[in-house]
């Protein structure tokens, strides 16, 4: 049993009012509505496509329509951007509900958030911010992964963030503090490979160090995006988790590296700014799923046949 | 540190770093937070400005994602420049975008650079009410049938259950016209934008309708919206206009889907 088997699963005994569409081995895009009308033409494919679960906290109307439709015919990743469980502050017990009833009605088959915060003593920040990683915030952190399991009735995959600095008063490491979650919480882990090359270029740290000490046993799902590039006070390149362009060639290499290591876990390639044709992702997921499925066969016989 | 550290506490709340770390986010002038650095030592000052144009910028592209028709009129720069002073001085409360700017008209109506504009700020109201019934609850209408089934003897002490999509905006300016003709890429022709226009915005299926309400309308509409008798709202209206036509404007709420039922009154 695999890390694809262990997290995509629906927990036993749940009644499903919708098609239980498999998600192992697949890879997917962002859904964005302007690409509603593409993808319906192009009928049944073998994807699976992410939402930003909070596009979908309003009452009614056409977003809905939207997310039915689509939840029909594919399997569904339900992406939460600002539960804010990295934050100090109380997780908004309204937020949770919106979220709660959204895994209610679409059963998605994968359900993720982020380790960072957003809200601050009332004001929406709307970024992924940072977190200090130290056993103060490790015991906060998990008990509002706790809190949001425990409501939603499953586990979740927490997602490592793109970092641009560090907190002084850090103790542990990304790897350890995130190693540790999800052993006292149960989580899965959602493993954004842009972000890992992002955070290691901005840190003067090493990707492949960072993906060694992952505890890749935990990812359920992967994410791929583009990045954009600036620069620091020094001249160093400071790179941007922008998600408006394609995946960069280095972060496509260490994509290799992971599912060479575990297996063909779901694959996720997102771009939410600039956002093009559906062709354009379309073919992102497809050159995704294209390594994905190098190395369907398992890990260790995968590696007989990823020279490309 | 003295002065993050004084930073934190003026928060009022708990210190912790996320204290530390927020309140620079929106304003320009406090200096990057020392509870953060660059790795080996860097300087943080750029990195931590990442977060910072990621939180303005974010916040400017929301507003201008609710107000398309308000960033036409102004023009993208000077569009940006109004949001930004409003996103730093009130941030969204709610985790959904979509309900952010609720009070985005009543800066824009104190805004000093818009003052040639003045119905710049009812223009971005009928927008603000848009969004409200796009994502309003799915829920049926009155239908005609079931007015005229309702007995005639009832009906001055009638009142009407609002649909959950239904918004009135009243100007003093030409705001429906505006709105209409600056939604769409098309070019506007000429509007006289000191014709008062009263609106009325309803989701009676999928798309949002914006219609223009005749003499006394938006006055009968929000008596009834409050839960006011029709006899009741329709006295309000005749002493609003002398012309308020009492049966088009009953035909016209239920073409637009405004009220979901029609119910006896308490009395």
């Amino acid at each position: 049993m695999n890390a694809v088997t262990k997290f995509t699963e629906f927990h036993a005994g749940t009644r499903l009012c919708l098609p239980a569409h498999p998600i192992t081995g697949l890879a997917g895009a962002s859904f964005k509505h302007e690409h509603l009308a593409a993808i319906l033409s192009e009928g049944r494919q073998d994807i699976f496509l992410e939402v930003h679960a909070e596009n979908y906290m309003g009452a009614g109307g056409r977003p809905h329509l939207a997310l039915e439709t689509i939840r029909r015919d594919f399997p569904v990743s339900l992406h939460g951007v600002c539960m804010s469980l990295g934050g100090p502050q109380p997780i908004d017990e309204a937020h949770l509900e919106r979220f709660r009833g959204l895994v209610e009605r679409y059963e998605p088959a994968l359900v993720s958030e982020h380790l960072a915060w957003s809200t601050h003593q009332g004001a929406y920040f709307n970024d992924l911010l940072p977190l200090p990683y130290t056993e103060a915030t490790l015991v906060r952190v998990g008990a509002h992964i706790q809190q949001m399991q425990d409501a939603i009735g499953r586990r979740i995959l927490l997602e490592n963030p793109s970092s641009y600095l560090v907190f002084r008063e850090s103790t542990m490491s990304e790897t350890d503090f995130l190693r540790e979650l999800a052993r006292r919480t149960g989580c899965g882990l959602l493993l954004d490979v842009n972000n890992v090359f992002v955070s290691a270029t901005n840190l003067g740290r090493s990707a492949l160090d960072y993906l060694s000490d992952f505890p890749i046993e935990r990812v359920g799902e992967i994410h791929l995006a583009g990045h954009a590039e600036q620069s620091d006070e020094e001249g160093d390149r400071l790179l941007i988790d922008s998600h408006d362009g394609p995946v960069a060639d280095a972060v496509w290499k260490l994509f290799e590296i992971v599912v060479e290591r575990c297996g063909p876990i779901p694959t996720l390639v997102e771009w939410d700014s600039k956002i093009p044709e559906w062709a354009v992702l379309k073919a992102e997921s497809a050159a995704a799923r294209a390594i994905l499925d190098r190395h369907a066969i398992g890990p260790m016989s995968g590696k007989v046949h990823a020279s490309r | 540190m003295l002065a993050a550290e004084r930073l934190v506490r003026d928060c009022g709340g708990e210190p912790s770093f996320a204290a530390a770390f927020a309140t620079a986010l929106l304003d320009p002038r406090s200096e990057t937070p020392t509870v953060v650095t660059g790795p080996n030592e860097k300087a943080a000052v750029r990195r931590y400005n990442v977060y910072r144009n990621n939180v303005t910028v974010s916040l400017i592209d929301a507003l201008a994602a609710v107000f398309p028709a308000t960033q036409r009129l102004t023009g993208v720069e000077f569009f940006r420049a109004m949001a930004r002073f409003h996103v730093r001085a009130a941030p969204p409360t709610s985790p959904l975008l979509f309900e952010y700017g609720g009070d985005f008209p009543e800066f824009i109506a104190t805004y000093e650079w818009a003052r040639s504009t003045p119905w710049l700020a009812d223009v971005a109201r009928v927008e603000r009410a848009w969004l409200d019934a796009y994502h309003a609850a799915d829920l049926g209408t009155l239908t005609p049938e079931a007015l005229a089934a309702f007995p005639s003897d009832g009906l001055a002490d009638a009142v009407f259950v609002p649909h959950p999509a239904t918004r009135i905006v009243s100007s003093g300016f030409a705001a429906v016209s505006i709105f209409v003709a600056n939604r769409t890429e098309d070019p506007v022709g000429s509007i006289d934008a000191t014709t008062p226009e009263d609106a009325l915005i309803t989701r009676p299926g999928l798309d949002v309708v914006v219609r223009r309400l005749p003499p006394g309308g938006a006055m009968f509409l929000k008596r009834l919206v409050s839960g006011e008798t029709l006899a009741a709202a329709a006295a309000a209206a005749f002493e609003a206009s002398a012309s308020f036509d009492l049966s088009a404007n009953i035909a016209g709420i239920v073409e637009a889907g405004a009220f979901t039922a029609i119910q006896h009154g308490d009395r």
